[in-house]
Order: C-alpha cells, then sequence, then structure tokens
C-alpha cells in the first residue's frame, strides 16, 4: 500500500485525542477505586484506607437503597415503553396527512422541545403544574379541587413521564417517519387494489414497513434501563417526592457532592455503571441479531 | 377517486387531522405560557391567573434582566463556551474520525484505538472520581472545566467515522497518486465533501454545550461565573420552594418575590439561540440519525 509510511500521521492525529480519553475517562474509570477505600481528599487515592467492599455493604443495608433502584428502573422503564409507543403512533397518524404544509409545520413543531434541555424546561412546566397554575385553573373549571400535582407522590411519577414523553416524542416521530418514507408506494396501490381500508392499510402495510426500526430503537433503548433522566428529575424534584421520585443519580449527586460521602456515592455509582454495561452489552447483542445493526 | 369518498372516511380523516393539530399544539403551550409571563406585569404573573396571552403588558422583566447584570454575564459565558468548546469538539471529533476510518490494513493499529473508544463509551468514572480528576488537573473555576472534560464527544466521532467509511475509497487513492499526504487529504478533500454531516456534528456540540448545566454547578464555585444553563438552574430553587407549602397566604407572600414574569422572561431570552439554529437542526438532524448507520 502506497500510505503505508504516512501512518505516522494517523498516529499524531490520534495523539491529542487519546489524551483527553486518557485523563479525563479512563483516569476517573481508575479512580473508581475509592469506592474500596475509605476515601479522604487530602490522604488522596493512594493513601486513603483500603476497607474492601464495607461501602458495598452499607449500601446493601441502607434502607432507601431498595427505594432508589424501583425508582429508577420504574421511571426509566415508562419512559422507554411510551416513548416507543407515542411516536410509533404518532408517525403512522402523521403519514396519513396529504396536506404537505400542514405535516411539515407539524413535524417542526413537534420537535423542537427535543432541543431544548431540562434545566429550561422545568420552570415553565412547574408553573404549568403549579398550585395556581394552568393545569389547576382547568381543574377548577370541571369542578374539581385543585391539586399539588409537584408535592404529590401520586402525581409526581407521572409527570415526569407524561412531561418526557411530551419532551422526546417529536424527535422518535421523524425516525420513524423516515423509516415509513422508505416504504415501498407499490405496496399501498396493491394494498388498494385488494380492497384494503385505511387502517388495514396502517396495520399491514405501514406498521411491518416500520418494525426494522421499532426493533432495533426497542433493543437499543434496553441500555437506559437504569437512566431515568437525571436532568428532568434533578432540575424538578423536591424532598416531599423523594419517596417516588429519587433516583440512583440524584441519590449519587446528593450523597457524594452535598453530604461528601465520596466513597458510598462512587460505590453507588459502581454499581449501576456494572449493570448498565450488562445491559448494553445484551442490546447490543439483540439489535445485531434481529435488526442487522451494531455500534461495535 | 371516481367515487366520492364515503362518509365515516371522512370522519376518520378530520379525526386524525385534528388529533396531529392538538398534540402539536401541546408541545408549543408551554412555551406560550412563558411569552405570555414575561410579557406580563408581575403582580399579574404572580396571581397565576396568566395562561396563553400577557395581562397588562409590559417589557419591565425584560428591561429587568437588562439591569440585573448577571443574566448577560452568564449568556456571554455561555457564548465563550460554546465557541470553545464546539471548536474543540469539531477538532477532535475529525481527528479522531479520519483515521478510524481506515481498515486495520490501511492504518495498522486502527483496531487498538478503537477497542479504547468503545472502553470510554461502556465505562464511566462516575461523578466523584471525574471531579477528583477535574480538581486535580487544576481546572475548577474555569472555563476550560466545562469544555475540556468533554472534549471528545466519542459518540459523535463514530457517526462521523462510519460517514467518512461511506465515502468512495477511488477519493483517497486518486488524492494518493497526485502525492497528497494524509493531513492534506483529510483538509482538502473529506472535510469539503463531508459538510453536511460535519454541520450535524457541529449543531449536535453546540447545542450540547449551550443546553449543559451540571459540569457548571459542579466545577464553578461562584455564581458569577456560571454558564447561562447552569445560572437557570439556581432560578429553579425559587419555583420548586412554592410547592412545598400548602399555606395559601404563604404561597401568596412567597410568589411575590419569585418573580416570576422574570424568570420567564431569562428563559425566554435563552431559548432564542436554540431557536434560531433549530431551521438548521432540523436541515441536517434525520440525515444525523441515518448518517450513523451506513456501514456499522
Amino acid at each position: 500500500m502506497r500510505n503505508k509510511k504516512y501512518a505516522y500521521q494517523y498516529h499524531l492525529m490520534l495523539l491529542p485525542v487519546m489524551a483527553f480519553l486518557l485523563v479525563f475517562h479512563i483516569f476517573p474509570v481508575f479512580g473508581t477505586v475509592i469506592a474500596f477505600e475509605k476515601f479522604m481528599p487530602a490522604k488522596g487515592i493512594f493513601g486513603s484506607e483500603w476497607v474492601g467492599l464495607k461501602f458495598f455493604q452499607q449500601m446493601l443495608s441502607m434502607s432507601n437503597s431498595w427505594r432508589i433502584f424501583r425508582n429508577t428502573v420504574i421511571i426509566a422503564v415508562w419512559k422507554i415503553v411510551m416513548n416507543l409507543l407515542v411516536p410509533i403512533c404518532f408517525s403512522i397518524l402523521l403519514n396519513e396527512i396529504t396536506h404537505t404544509w400542514f405535516k411539515r409545520l407539524s413535524q417542526t413543531i413537534i420537535y423542537l422541545p427535543h432541543f431544548m434541555s431540562w434545566v429550561v424546561l422545568a420552570i415553565p412546566i412547574m408553573n404549568i403544574f403549579s398550585y395556581d397554575g394552568v393545569v389547576n385553573g382547568l381543574v377548577k373549571v370541571l369542578g374539581g379541587e385543585p391539586v399539588m400535582f409537584l408535592a404529590s407522590n401520586t402525581w409526581f411519577r407521572p409527570i415526569l413521564i407524561i412531561t418526557d414523553v411530551w419532551k422526546e416524542f417529536g424527535f422518535g416521530t421523524i425516525v420513524y417517519l423516515a423509516a415509513i418514507t422508505g416504504i415501498d408506494p407499490a405496496l399501498y396501490e396493491a394494498a388498494v387494489i385488494d380492497g384494503a381500508n385505511r387502517g388495514q392499510r396502517m396495520w399491514h402495510v405501514t406498521l411491518p414497513g416500520m418494525l426494522p426500526t421499532i426493533v432495533l430503537l426497542a433493543t437499543r433503548s434496553l441500555g437506559n434501563v437504569l437512566n431515568a433522566g437525571f436532568d428532568q428529575i434533578f432540575n424538578m424534584y423536591i424532598p416531599a417526592v423523594y419517596e417516588t421520585s429519587d433516583i440512583i443519580d440524584t441519590y449519587v449527586y446528593r450523597a457524594g457532592l452535598l453530604d461528601m460521602n465520596y466513597s458510598l456515592s462512587t460505590a453507588v455509582g459502581f454499581m449501576k455503571s456494572v449493570i448498565s454495561i450488562v445491559l448494553i452489552l445484551t442490546s447490543n447483542r439483540l439489535a445485531w441479531k434481529y435488526a442487522g445493526y451494531r455500534i461495535f | 377517486m371516481v367515487e366520492s369518498k364515503k362518509l365515516s372516511s371522512r370522519i376518520v380523516e378530520r379525526l386524525i387531522y385534528f388529533t396531529v393539530a392538538f398534540f402539536s399544539l401541546l408541545c408549543l403551550l408551554p412555551l406560550l405560557n412563558t411569552l405570555a409571563l414575561s410579557f406580563s406585569s408581575s403582580t399579574m404573573a404572580a396571581s397565576g391567573t396568566v395562561s396563553f396571552w400577557p395581562k397588562q403588558f409590559t417589557l419591565a422583566a425584560y428591561k429587568a434582566i437588562v439591569d440585573e447584570g448577571q443574566f448577560f454575564r452568564s449568556f456571554a459565558i455561555s457564548v465563550e463556551r460554546v465557541i470553545l468548546g464546539g471548536s474543540i469538539n469539531f477538532v477532535m471529533m475529525v481527528l479522531a474520525a479520519f483515521p478510524l476510518s481506515h481498515t486495520e490494513k490501511a492504518f495498522k493499529g486502527r483496531n487498538a484505538y478503537m477497542y479504547v473508544l468503545i472502553f470510554t463509551m461502556l465505562f464511566h468514572g462516575g461523578l466523584i472520581p471525574t471531579y477528583i480528576v477535574v480538581n486535580k488537573v487544576g481546572l475548577m473555576n474555569s472555563i476550560w472545566a466545562l469544555v475540556l472534560p468533554g472534549a471528545v464527544p466519542v459518540w459523535n466521532c463514530i457517526l462521523l467515522m462510519n460517514f467518512f467509511r461511506s465515502l468512495p475509497d477511488e477519493l483517497e487513492e486518486a488524492a494518493y497518486i497526485d502525492g497528497a499526504v494524509p493531513v492534506q487529504i483529510l483538509i482538502r478533500i473529506y472535510l469539503p465533501v463531508s459538510l453536511p454531516s460535519l454541520a450535524t456534528v457541529i449543531l449536535f456540540s453546540v447545542v450540547g454545550h449551550w443546553n449543559e448545566f451540571f459540569s457548571g454547578l459542579i466545577y464553578i464555585n461562584y455564581n458569577k461565573n456560571y454558564p447561562l444553563a447552569t445560572y437557570i438552574s439556581t432560578l429553579v430553587d425559587s419555583v420548586k420552594d412554592l410547592n412545598m407549602i400548602t399555606d395559601p397566604e404563604e404561597i401568596e407572600r412567597i410568589m411575590k418575590v419569585s418573580e416570576r414574569n422574570m424568570s420567564s422572561a431569562k428563559i425566554f431570552v435563552s431559548l432564542i439561540p436554540i431557536l434560531c439554529v433549530y431551521p438548521f437542526l432540523q436541515r441536517y438532524f434525520v440525515k444525523g440519525i441515518v448518517m450513523g448507520s451506513v456501514k456499522g
């Protein structure tokens, strides 16, 4: 090969990339050993006392460890399922729209929230669900009693899920719509000739055409079973709803940076990483097996 | 169609249009509410009667945030961060994607580098170890703490690498025959032909930097040096307070100082840059999603 002697240029290009990854990704991975130490910042990673699995035992014996694990999985799984179903339904509906301008306008609007951060959306959402907000205004008009939605352990979790779907369904819709565009129009024509009505065409042509994309996104979302959405919850929760919305990531933050319980926080984060890696590898394998797609 | 459509079919069609319109509108409502609040007088905004149209229209909130100073200080810090972070991300992505887009045969060692990237995607150091590293490297309280830890966006590197791999090999072969070296090939050939894909990954990284609030919260100790997203996240606390109290008089008292119209105006101004790049995002981002799937 002619370009062999220039291989040093490739190495040079990758040098800064690897340097950054080494310092900011790989060092911290090894820094995880502080989960097995009684870490004191003054003594450093190498000087702190080794305590083995002490903090893992403490984690398992904590009264709220089951709570944060359960909250994480419940919230994440609900979000995953709803973020699959709603965009599938919506993209099928959107595909039935024949006025191009209407379709385009709708697409433009629905995926706008995807690009806004939870920090910025938290305040508008809290305004809307607040005691004197728009939603409670509607409740009063309908003759109900206003509800403290954001301080209620009954309501807070559904609100997290609904607002997350609200933010993300547009993004999913666009992905599915791209899949629908790839369906051969001849299939629709054939279905019409065979006498299929609109519903039958959606069910027997559109949906099967989307199936590979659905399978792909479903398997890939498996890796997110422990990601319940730190940004959203962190910016919206209050102590009154920790019972139903405190998740692993928010706990890691509070234990580590607010309570300065460095080792415990790292131990909890480490457990999460281990489970997540298993999930990601599984999802990668499934995606390869069922959708012929892989990242690595 | 020769025959006129059946009545039921037309009703279904109306229903579909209505549903799509309803959900699209739903995506805008929180933003309209924010906009309406920001243009309302502070008493009206605090009274909780503003829904989607300003009451007692005034620009007072916007004047107040100009006078306050801190908001635009943070805005400027965010702009600086986006420019710095975006450029660093761009350089790193290109430097990583180009060499890695070659086969192991053409670039010996490519797979080893690839394993490093995959390692960093799978294993994360977690909050505290990363914090310790950033602290040790001496980045605390500097803008570099916001851009260097995320200097290499691994996922986007892989997207771009996949795109480079989809380019015909002849491009590179021809350049070699003409006597070009890899750096020249990258700058003169690869970059110009992949402008749309580059635009996609750059936009992702710019929007990501604009929206990211957490590193500002943990790495910057002085509120006056917060980037905008972090500054906004500090406003959330006063809104949260409102949801912790049930006593109506207490709510009224807090409402008066909560300056709902001010926070709404701040939210809206912070969204303006996103709205400005949104048309470009829209153009490129479906492409960006599809891009990752070529030659997996």
